[in-house]
C-alpha cells in the first residue's frame, strides 16, 4: 500500500514537472499569464509529492516493510531507529529520492520568492528548476525506483552499510551535502533563465546571490563534515584521501567560491559577466558530474552490483545539460563582453581575477586527477590510478597562493588607491608574515611549503583581523558605543563584507590545521600486554584490559587505554572494533582525545582472543582540532554574509531625526 | 544568439560527454581476478543442513566443481537461483558436483531462504569466519567460481551467473574429460 502510495507521487510528479516545463516555456515565449500561473502551480505540486513519496519511504523504512525493493536493499530488524531512518540516503535509489525532495523544496521556495517579479527570466528558470526535476523524477521510476516490489518477501534484510550506520555524522553529512549540491540548481536557473530571456544584466545575480551563499554554507559544512566522519569513523587518522567521492564534493566548491568572489567583482563593476555565467554553470554541472561518476560506476563503487541503466540516464542527462548550457553561454557570449576594465593593477578586482585564475586552475587539476585514469584507459587501454601524491603536490602551491591572496585582497581598495595608504595597512601582517617565518626557522619546520603556509597564514590572520578593528575603532570614534556593541553593529551594518573576513578567518584555521598535522604527524603501531604501555609523541598510554559486549546489531569489542601526560592522568580512551550482524570485517571506533594543541587518536589493529594483548595504533597530530573549528568559523561566516540586508536600523533612526542631528 | 560562437560551446562538451559514455562501457566491478588459471585454494567446509558431515575440495578432484558463493538477504541471489538449480538437475547426474558457500549469513536464515525460493538441486556449505570467502577473494555476493578436475580454476563469474554462461564454461570441460 505504502509502496503504491510512494510510486504514485513519483510518478505524478514527473508528468506534472514535464507539464510545468511546457507551460512555462509557452507562458514565456506567447505571454500568456495563465500558463504562467500554472507553471508555477506546478513547481509547489512536485514539493507537495515528493514530500509524500519521501514520507512513505521513511514509513516503509520504519515499519520494516520488506516488500519494498529499496527496505529490503538497506533494512534490517536489528538496526537502531536513528540508523533506520537515515538509510533513506544510504543507498543509490533512497539518495535520489532525498535529492528529488531537496530540489523540488528548493525550486518550490525559489519560486515562491522570485517567481512572479522576474517576468519570463523568471519563468525560464521555472522551467529550468523543473526540467532537473524531472530527470530525477524520472530516474526515480526507472533505473533508480526504490519502490520496487520484493516477492516473496524477505524476513530481513542486510541493514545499511555498517560503515554509515557507525557515526551519528552519518545523519548531518549526507543531507548537508545534498542541500549543497541541489541548491547551486537555483543560481543555475536563474542564470539560464537570463540567457533564454535576453536579460542580461545583473539582476539574476541580485536574485541568487544569498541562494548561492547559503548553498555554498551547507557545502563548505558538508566537507568539513566528511572530513570528520573520515577522521572519526575510518581509523587511519587522516582526514582527505583525493578519493573521486571526496573530488566530487570538492570540485563545484572550488568553484562556487571562485563565483561569490567574482560576482562582486561584476555587481561593483560591472566586469566578468560571462566569466560568472561559466562559473555558475561549471558549478552546477560539476555537482551533476559528481554524482554520475560516483553512481553510476564508471570510477569507483561500493554498490558494484547495480545494474547499469542508471549510468546511461544520467549520461543522456549530462550531455543534454552540457550541450544546452555550453551552446546558450558561449552564443550570447558577444552580448555579455562589454563594461569596465581594470584601472589599477593594485585593486581589489586584480586579486579577485588572480583568486579566479587559482580556483580554476584548483578545480582543473583535481578534476584531472579524477578523470586521468578513465582518459588514460580511453587513449591506451591502461588502468592506472591517480594517488595523493599527484593531488598534494599539485595542489599545494595553488592553496599556499591563495592563501597569499587571502592576505592581500583585503588590504587593497577597489578600484585601487594611495600608495601610502597601501603601505601603511600592508605593514602590520608583513611584520607578522616576517615574525613567523623567522620563528619557522629556529624551530627548524621541515618543509619551505609549511613555512609558506605559516608565514601567509599570519598574514592573512593581521589583514583580516585589521579590517575588523579599523572598523571597530571609527564606530567607537564616531558613535561612542563599547567595544561589543561596535563589532556587532559593525557587523550587521556590513554583513557581506565582514562575513566574508570572518569565513577567511576560518579557512586561515583550516589551512594551518591541514599544514601542522600533516606535517607533525607521529605514529606507532604497537602490540601491548596488559598493563604494559608506549610512548609516543609525549604521551604515554597503557593497555588495560579488553572487553567484548553484544548490542542488538553488532559485537563491539573494546580495548581500555589510560593516557598519560608525563605523570599526569588523562583518563580513560577507548579504541573499538565493531562487528556488524552478517557482516565480516569489523568497522573501527578510533577513540580521540582532541585538544586545541594536538589530537591523541588510538585505533585498535587486532587483539588476543583471550584478552592477553591489543594492537593498537597510537598517532599524535598536532593542531586538528582546528580544521573542525575552522570550518565551523567558515560557515559562521557565510551565515553572516547571508542574511538578509538590515532594514530595521532605517525607519527606527527616522522616527528620531532630532537625536541624529544633536 | 550568435549561432557561429555557439559552436565553440559544443566543440567543448562534446569530447567530453564522449569521454564519459566511455567510462559507461568499463565496470569498475569487473576487478581482474589472479585465480582464473590457476590452483583453486583448497577448503573443508561443513554442509549447511548437518554441520557434521564436511566436504574438501581435495575429496573433489577429478570433478568439475562449482562453487557460488550466495545469501540470503543478497537480492541478486535471487535473480541467479533458478539457473543454478536448474544446471545443478542437468549437470548433478553427469559427475559435476554444484555447491552454494553461505555468505555472510546464518545457516538458519539460509535454510528458510532456500524452503522460500522452492528449495535447490545441490548442497550448501557454511563458511565459518569467511576462510573461503576470503582465500577467493569474494567482494560481494552472489560470485561464482568454476573449477576444473584438475582442481584450475577456469571461470570466475561477479553477479548473478545464467544457465548459458554455466554451460558455455562446463560442457568443453566435460567433453574435454570424455575425450581424455
Amino acid at each position: 500500500m505504502i509502496r503504491i502510495t510512494g510510486i504514485t507521487a513519483v510518478s505524478i510528479a514527473l508528468l506534472v514537472a514535464i507539464w510545468g516545463v511546457i507551460a512555462a516555456v509557452l507562458a514565456a515565449t506567447r505571454r500568456m499569464p495563465r500558463l504562467a500561473e500554472s507553471a508555477r502551480s506546478a513547481v509547489f505540486a512536485t514539493f507537495a509529492l515528493m514530500t509524500i513519496a519521501n514520507l512513505s519511504m521513511i514509513y516503509g523504512l520504519i515499519t520494516h516493510d520488506f516488500s519494498i525493493g529499496y527496505v529490503a536493499q538497506v533494512g534490517s530488524r536489528s538496526t537502531p531507529l536513528l540508523f533506520t531512518v537515515i538509510s533513506l540516503w544510504s543507498a543509490l535509489e533512497g539518495s535520489i529520492l532525498f535529492w528529488g525532495w531537496i530540489l523540488s523544496a528548493y525550486s518550490a521556495v525559489a519560486i515562491w520568492v522570485h517567481g512572479r517579479r522576474l517576468g519570463s527570466l523568471g519563468l525560464y528558470a521555472n522551467a529550468v528548476l523543473l526540467g532537473i526535476g524531472a530527470f530525477f523524477y524520472l530516474l526515480l521510476i526507472g533505473p533508480a525506483n526504490p519502490f520496487g516490489l520484493v516477492s516473496p518477501t524477505p524476513i530481513d534484510g542486510p541493514g545499511p552499510n555498517p560503515l554509515l550506520q557507525n557515526h551519528y555524522l552519518m545523519a548531518v553529512h549526507p543531507p548537508l551535502l545534498y542541500l549543497g549540491y541541489v541548491g547551486m540548481s537555483v543560481p543555475f536557473a536563474f542564470a539560464m533563465g537570463a540567457l533564454l530571456s535576453g536579460r542580461l544584466d545583473d539582476t539574476w545575480l541580485r536574485v541568487t546571490r544569498r541562494w548561492t551563499m547559503v548553498s555554498w554554507v551547507f557545502l563548505s559544512m558538508a566537507i568539513i563534515a566528511g572530513m570528520w566522519w573520515s577522521y572519526d569513523v575510518l581509523g587511519w587518522g587522516g582526514y582527505w584521501a583525493w578519493d573521486p567521492v571526496e573530488n566530487a564534493s570538492f570540485m563545484p566548491w572550488l568553484t562556487a567560491t571562485a563565483f561569490l568572489h567574482s560576482s562582486m567583482v561584476q555587481e561593483r563593476r560591472n566586469m566578468l559577466r560571462f566569466w560568472n555565467q561559466s562559473l555558475i554553470t561549471a558549478t552546477f554541472l560539476l555537482t551533476i558530474l559528481g554524482t554520475f561518476l560516483t553512481r553510476s560506476g564508471v570510477l569507483s563503487s561500493v554498490h558494484a552490483f547495480t545494474e547499469g541503466t542508471i549510468g546511461l540516464f544520467f549520461l543522456g542527462f549530462i550531455a543534454l545539460v552540457l550541450v544546452f548550457s555550453l551552446v546558450l553561454l558561449t552564443g550570447r557570449s558577444t552580448d555579455l563582453r562589454r563594461a569596465g576594465s581594470l584601472d589599477d593593477p593594485l585593486s581589489r578586482e586584480t586579486v579577485f581575477l588572480g583568486n579566479n585564475l587559482l580556483f580554476t586552475a584548483f578545480t582543473f587539476t583535481v578534476l584531472l586527477g579524477t578523470l586521468f585514469p578513465l582518459v588514460a584507459e580511453a587513449l591506451r587501454g591502461v588502468k592506472v590510478s591517480v594517488g595523493a601524491p599527484f593531488f598534494n603536490r599539485m595542489t599545494v602551491p595553488l592553496c599556499v597562493s591563495l592563501l597569499f591572496l587571502v592576505g592581500v585582497g583585503p588590504a587593497l581598495p577597489w578600484r585601487g588607491g594611495h600608495r601610502d595608504q597601501l603601505k601603511r595597512s600592508i605593514m602590520p601582517p608583513l611584520a607578522a608574515l616576517l615574525l613567523i617565518v623567522a620563528l619557522c626557522f629556529v624551530i627548524r619546520v621541515p618543509s619551505g611549503w609549511a613555512i609558506a603556509a605559516f608565514g601567509f597564514a599570519g598574514f592573512a590572520t593581521v589583514t583580516n583581523l585589521q579590517e575588523y578593528s579599523r572598523g571597530v575603532l571609527a564606530r567607537r570614534r564616531a558613535h561612542g558605543e563599547s567595544l561589543p556593541q561596535a563589532l556587532y553593529r559593525l557587523m550587521m551594518a556590513n554583513n557581506r563584507r565582514y562575513g566574508g573576513y570572518l569565513a577567511h578567518l576560518g579557512a586561515v584555521m583550516v589551512a594551518v590545521g591541514i599544514t601542522a598535522s600533516s606535517t607533525y604527524r607521529t605514529e606507532r603501531q604497537v602490540t601491548l600486554n596488559q598493563g604494559q604501555s608506549v610512548e609516543v609523541g609525549g604521551y604515554r598510554v597503557r593497555f588495560d584490559e579488553l572487553t567484548g559486549v553484544q548490542e542488538s546489531n553488532r559485537y563491539v569489542i573494546g580495548a581500555h587505554l589510560t593516557a598519560f601526560d608525563g605523570t599526569r592522568d588523562l583518563g580513560q580512551l577507548d579504541p573499538r572494533l565493531n562487528f556488524y550482524n552478517g557482516r565480516s570485517d569489523p568497522v573501527t571506533t578510533p577513540s580521540v582525545r582532541s585538544r586545541p594543541a594536538n589530537d591523541l587518536y588510538l585505533n585498535l589493529l587486532a587483539y588476543e582472543q583471550d584478552g592477553s594483548s591489543a594492537t593498537v595504533s597510537v598517532i599524535v597530530e598536532p593542531l586538528v582540532f582546528w580544521i573542525w573549528v575552522g570550518g565551523l568559523v567558515v560557515a559562521l561566516g557565510g551565515v553572516i554574509a547571508a542574511l538578509p540586508p538590515r532594514r530595521r536600523l532605517a525607519p527606527r533612526r527616522s522616527r528620531q531625526p532630532a537625536a541624529v542631528e544633536a | 544568439m550568435n549561432w557561429r560562437r555557439s559552436m565553440i560551446g559544443l566543440a567543448i562538451a562534446l569530447p567530453v560527454i564522449a569521454l564519459l559514455a566511455f567510462g559507461l562501457t568499463r565496470d569498475p566491478a569487473q576487478i581482474p581476478s589472479p585465480l582464473p588459471g590457476r590452483a583453486a585454494p583448497a577448503f573443508e567446509l561443513a554442509y549447511m543442513d548437518s554441520a557434521a558431515d564436511s566436504v574438501s575440495l581435495a575429496d573433489l578432484r577429478g570433478k568439475v566443481v562449482v562453487l557460488n558463493f550466495w545469501a540470503s538477504w543478497c537480492l541478486q541471489c535471487r535473480v541467479e537461483h533458478q539457473d543454478l538449480s536448474a544446471a545443478g538437475t542437468l549437470y548433478g547426474p553427469q559427475g559435476v558436483r554444484f555447491f552454494g558457500v553461505l555468505f555472510k549469513d546464518e545457516p538458519e536464515n539460509g535454510r528458510r531462504w532456500i524452503r522460500m525460493m522452492g528449495g535447490q538441486s545441490y548442497p550448501s556449505l557454511t563458511d565459518y569466519r569467511l576462510r573461503t570467502a576470503i582465500d577467493y577473494g569474494v567482494y560481494g555476493a552472489p560470485e561464482t567460481f568454476i573449477i576444473d578436475q584438475s582442481g584450475t580454476v577456469v571461470h570466475k563469474e561477479i553477479g548473478p551467473i545464467t544457465f548459458a554462461k554455466l554451460r558455455e564454461v562446463i560442457d568443453p570441460l566435460l567433453e574435454r574429460e570424455a575425450t581424455q
